[in-house]
């Protein structure tokens, strides 16, 4: 029951036109992210893109985004995380939904 | 020289769908802009398909709708750690020409109803991101900005069916951003499986279908439901909850859908189905308390991008299709009676709601949220009190039944007191009158 769940197989299923080099969200202020108690976006991202860091901060990987807009509910008071959504065709594009 | 319509539509949901066919049907002038590479492509629902508002709007829908089944048996349960109560309703009067409620994959629906649109000359473009509003120099939304080289549109009246993020009406100012105990996260799978064994694992023939919606230890004491459907040739399974739990940081979704998967009464329906896409949306769960400004000078908000979510009855997709039938209606009278799409006129979409079942159902359920979000004990000690109190009901071992009754009476007092069980008895009653 308590196994490893790999994030990675299930996004592995989907389907995404990446934007090479224009993520969609952007960590304002690192030095916030490494002061953050709780780092809840590294639980909460349903697709897994933020991870804490060897340097106590976040790193933020937006390839598998589901672009659900979870990060940005959960980071609002601190305003860190800027979100957009990606260019005109580009992201997850779900073949069922 | 920039391209002027009667109104633009932004998105092609549900309630975008509903708006765009509405214009378009009454010959107005109307595009519809869809960032995805295809209708669909970012939209998720669980789903199901309320037949009676899109009926509404499409009379024959069922002539070519790609329905998956129709629902002739709904199952609610009560999941324990290993074990489940529920209740069923089945109904053979569900196999009818016309029935109510049918599985679908969202997708297939999004792109029907966009060819819809488009037999009718209603014009689509997609891969197409709005990125702002076009506001004149009283404020009055007279366009929108697209990511498109010269992507200025003009036109009278601006419908905005962006779905549940609703960045747009954030950036404007025409909103703020959803509090996390007012949006769930749902992340779901599809998976796909030989339709045979979905027939003989739900006790169902040809397209009938069978929909689960799951409460219990499966949400880890969060606010939360999850469901398992049966599609023609696959099931989808999905759990969500309150962001405002999740947030807490102890259950990452995925972990939380994967141990849903492995649940002993939800494993053996599962077995041997292969997945194919991993899914998460986020779902307006505020009711009527967290319904923004649905109109303004020039602009009106539709769908998930104006919370129109009844959490209570797990719908949603037809308060979408009402929401944006009636704000296209309002453009159409309107029009007609040559008055402007000032924010005095546009209270007539208002209006328009509040008479429905769209906001006199979330208003009855107005407490329900609240209620829900602080007090955890309908989504932990509950599950646990009642699954336990049948497993101890049902097992037979000479104990004598009157002290069977005692003990299961005493388990519930023991972890709510007489007090919190009558509280909360109130509390039910408050959340749903």
């Amino acid at each position: 029951m308590n196994m490893m769940v790999k994030i990675e197989e299930k996004l592995y299923q989907n389907r995404y036109i990446v934007d090479e080099n224009r993520p969609h969200i952007r960590i304002k202020d690192e030095a916030h992210c490494a002061a953050c108690t709780s780092k809840a976006c590294t639980v909460c991202c349903p697709a897994g893109c933020y991870s804490t860091n060897e340097a106590g901060g976040v790193t933020l990987a937006t390839d598998g985004c589901l672009e659900c807009g979870t990060c940005r509910v959960i980071c609002q008071d601190s305003g860190n995380i800027e979100w957009d959504y990606p260019r005109g065709g580009y992201g997850i594009s779900y073949k069922f939904g | 020289m920039v391209e002027k319509f009667d109104a633009i539509v932004i998105g092609a949901g549900p309630s975008g769908n509903a708006a765009t066919y509405t214009l378009a049907k009454q010959g107005l002038k109307v595009l519809q802009l869809e960032r995805g590479e295809y209708p669909g492509a970012k939209n998720v629902q669980g789903g199901i398909l309320y037949a009676h508002e899109l009926e509404k709007i499409i009379p024959d829908f069922r002539d070519d709708c790609p329905t998956e089944r129709h629902i002739i048996e709904q199952r609610i349960w009560l999941l324990g750690d290993d074990n489940y109560i529920g209740t069923n309703y089945r109904s053979e009067a569900y196999n009818t020409d016309a029935p109510n409620r049918y599985t679908i994959i969202r997708a297939n629906i999004d792109k029907w109803f966009s060819e819809k649109i488009r037999a009718i000359g209603g014009l689509q473009i997609c891969e197409t991101t709005v990125t702002e509003l076009i506001r004149d120099a009283s404020g009055k939304v007279i366009g929108v900005r697209t990511d498109r080289e010269g992507g200025e549109i003009l036109a009278d009246v601006v419908i905005m069916a962006d779905g549940v993020n609703a960045l747009l009406a954030k950036r404007t100012g025409f909103q703020k951003e959803a509090a996390p105990e007012n949006v769930a996260l749902a992340v779901k799978e599809i998976l796909f499986i030989d339709p045979e064994l979905i027939q003989q694992r739900f006790g169902i023939k040809d397209d009938e279908g069978v929909v689960i919606e799951i409460m219990g230890k499966v949400t880890k004491g969060m606010v939360g439901t999850a469901f398992l459907y049966t599609n023609k040739e696959s099931l989808t399974i999905g759990i969500g909850c309150l962001i405002s739990d999740f947030k807490k940081g102890e259950c990452p979704p995925y972990k939380m859908l994967e141990d849903l998967k492995n649940h002993p009464v939800i494993k053996p329906l599962i077995e041997g189905a292969e997945m194919k896409e991993y899914c998460a949306h986020m779902i307006p769960e505020g009711g009527f308390k967290a319904i923004p400004q649905l109109y303004g000078d020039g602009w009106m908000v539709v769908g998930d991008a104006a919370h129109f979510n009844n959490a209570a009855h797990r719908e949603g997709s037809n308060l979408a299709m009402a929401s944006g039938r009636m704000a296209a209606e309002t453009v159409i009278e309107l029009k007609a009676a040559g008055k402007d799409f000032g924010a005095g006129n546009l209270a007539t979409y208002k209006k328009k709601l509040d008479e429905s079942f769209v906001i006199k159902d979330l208003k009855k359920y107005r407490e329900l949220p609240g209620i829900m979000h602080s007090n955890k004990q309908f989504f932990g000690a509950y599950p646990d009190e009642i699954t336990q109190a049948a497993h101890n009901w049902f097992t037979v071992d000479s104990v004598d039944k009157r002290t069977k009754e005692k003990d299961i009476l005493k388990a519930f007092v023991k972890r709510r007191s007489v007090f919190g069980l009558v509280g909360d008895a109130i509390k039910l009653v408050r959340a749903m009158r």
